[in-house]
């Protein structure tokens, strides 16, 4: 380690104002504050002492998410290995799902990062970890044969429209993986939805039988194809054709438990968006007119990408509802339009991207109407007496 | 006036920055945020643009040389009413042109023709400009603020024409430069209007960061 620094304290004054290598500034502090903790401390005034960074949340988001990503993997080699019939031990489908999803994880850490240091580099900023947390999301909230030029437009389009132009990490209105979601929705629907691009390698269609059908357990819903959905533990385990991370309901649970355990996610976005979504599924069911309809609330909340967006989309704590009662409304909302768009509006096969992302735009308006409903009460409390 | 005064020339640097001005630094799309309504609802194709540039050159140029004319006569009161009234006449006029020559055109750009009536830009032009100052100026004036706006639309327009149909005017460049072949697909995003804002708004974002003048100050 001392080497190691050395070499690095060796060569930063080229890095430096007026070095021969100032252009690449942001990517050597990027790598030293990665491999050391940087040695600036605050020199005046008085302090909160914490170890709590934006360092240690994000890879606290990180870990959460990685029961979720591990079940991914291993789920795009059981659904490709069950689409063409072969039998195939555990770790053939870990080590094929693993080979899909890398080339996914690569891009978008690249491409990522790539712009993020531009910014920085132009903006004289740092390069943060802002983009940590959001470079593991798109691949997991995207179908696994999304063309990977298509993926690395939809980060180009996320990072610089979804954060850099409202001023980088922390200043963003939406969240920018989400963004990356809606883009690549809008701009490519071939590749976002469909029964074929769920399942490693079936838009081929070599090797599948005729009979197989690749549509997930909310498309085969909204065709009212009810009786041929899989059993809901299926759907909870999460072997289920669907985007890479979103179908396992159990590992997104892991992650929300740590999530909630170490404070990071807030707890009452969470339980409320659950709750919004479990009781537009009631509300659904009271006035089923078809069979989606009728489908019962509780397996709302296992379909599609309902779990995994209440619990690490609606959660960013930047895009989301910053006061406590905001929470419970902003959580609420996403949960009832969730349910509301995917079962109502046929345009829409999954609702949650959608609402989330517009739950973003009304936080800022919640928050305002709390804060102002708490001045008011405490001028009032203040002037009775 | 008294008469060893010299005239001044029709194209002074005076009159000159009337036309130039709304096309860069006082654009009235990315600078003042005027009619954004029409440069969201006809970019979808570079053809529409173009005609709805060059109609609202048209309106635009001749309503505000006989509101100038007019400017001394009008009573203040029913100034608006007036506005309108040219603005409507010339507008019809302009519709019913494009229904005579370019009816698939019209057809496209459907209530949008009717609705430059509407456009902010004419209006507030009228008001701020035409109803102060003589009929060349006025002409000017009104040319380049159409124009200004006009560069706005067509620039929109060739964006998310070539990006989300793969064509320019209709013609088809993407499949004669074989790049469907490789992989590549037209992005369906463009086609929809809120690709024209964001278009619209990255436009905004690099002129001011050329122009740091124009950045509102907090």
């Amino acid at each position: 380690m001392k080497a190691l620094r050395k070499q690095i304290d060796k060569i930063k004054p080229h890095f430096e104002k007026g070095g021969k290598l100032e252009k690449l500034h942001s990517l050597f502090d990027a790598i030293e504050v990665l491999i050391f903790v940087p040695d600036r401390v605050t020199s005046r005034g008085s302090h909160i002492r914490d170890g709590v960074d934006m360092k240690r949340v994000m890879i606290t988001v990180w870990i959460a998410l990685i029961p979720a990503m591990l079940f991914g993997i291993y789920n795009i080699g059981l659904q490709y290995y069950q689409s063409i019939n072969v039998e195939a031990g555990f770790w053939e489908m870990v080590w094929f799902g693993f080979l899909k999803f890398l080339p996914l994880l690569l891009v978008s850490y690249i491409v990522g990062l790539g712009i993020e240091i531009i910014f920085a580099q132009i903006r004289g900023h740092e390069v943060n970890e802002g983009y940590f947390v959001t470079g593991l999301l798109i691949p997991l909230i995207v179908p696994v044969d999304v063309p990977l030029w298509q993926l690395a437009l939809a980060v180009v389009f996320a990072v610089i429209i979804g954060k850099e132009v409202f001023g980088g990490t922390g200043m963003n209105i939406l969240n920018p993986a989400l963004v990356a979601r809606a883009f690549l929705f809008f701009s490519y629907p071939k590749w976002m939805s469909g029964d074929k691009v769920w399942i490693a390698n079936l838009v081929n269609g070599e090797g599948v039988a005729d009979t197989f059908s690749g549509a997930t357990p909310l498309a085969q819903a909204a065709l009212y194809e009810t009786d041929s959905m899989p059993s809901v533990m299926n759907m909870f385990l999460g072997t289920i054709p669907g985007s890479v991370g979103e179908t396992s309901t159990a590992a997104i649970l892991i992650g929300a438990l740590i999530l909630i355990y170490t404070g990071v996610g807030s707890w009452k976005i969470i339980v409320s968006a659950f709750a919004g979504g479990l009781g537009m599924g009631l509300l659904l069911n009271a006035f089923a007119v078809n069979p989606f309809m009728e489908i019962p609330a509780y397996q709302h909340l296992i379909m599609g990408g309902f779990a995994f967006g209440a619990v690490f989309m609606a959660t960013d704590p930047v895009s989301g509802s910053q006061t406590e009662t905001g929470k419970w409304i902003y959580g609420f909302m996403i949960g009832v339009l969730s349910i509301l768009i995917r079962v109502l509006n046929p345009a829409f096969p999954e609702g949650v991207f959608l609402a989330i992302l517009f739950m973003n735009v009304f936080a800022p308006l919640i928050d305002y109407y709390i804060i102002q409903a708490n001045i008011r009460r405490r001028l009032k409390r203040a002037t009775s007496n | 006036m008294s008469k060893d005064k010299e005239r001044e020339p029709l194209f002074s640097s005076k009159n000159l920055k009337l036309l130039r001005e709304p096309l860069g630094e006082n654009n009235p799309i990315t600078v003042q945020v005027l009619g954004i309504c029409s440069a969201l609802a006809v970019t979808v194709k570079l053809k529409p643009s173009v005609v709805m540039a060059l109609s609202v050159v048209v309106v635009m140029a001749v309503s505000n040389v006989v509101v100038s004319l007019f400017r001394k006569t009008v009573p203040p009161r029913i100034r608006i009413i007036f506005q309108l009234v040219v603005i409507a006449m010339m507008v019809v006029l302009v519709d019913q042109v494009l229904k005579a020559f370019a009816f698939e055109v019209s057809k496209q750009l459907s209530v949008f023709v009717g609705l430059i009536i509407t456009n902010c830009i004419i209006m507030g032009r009228l008001e701020a400009f035409a109803l102060a100052n003589k009929p060349w100026e006025s002409l000017l004036d009104g040319i380049g603020n159409a124009a200004g706006y006009g560069l706005i639309l067509i620039t929109v327009g060739f964006f998310r024409e070539f990006l989300g149909s793969g064509t320019i005017f209709g013609y088809p460049v993407m499949e004669k430069l074989g790049i469907y072949n490789i992989g590549y697909e037209n992005n369906g995003f463009m086609i929809l209007p809120p690709m024209a804002l964001i278009t619209v708004g990255i436009i905004i974002w690099i002129q001011r960061s050329r122009n740091r003048d124009l950045v509102d100050k907090s």
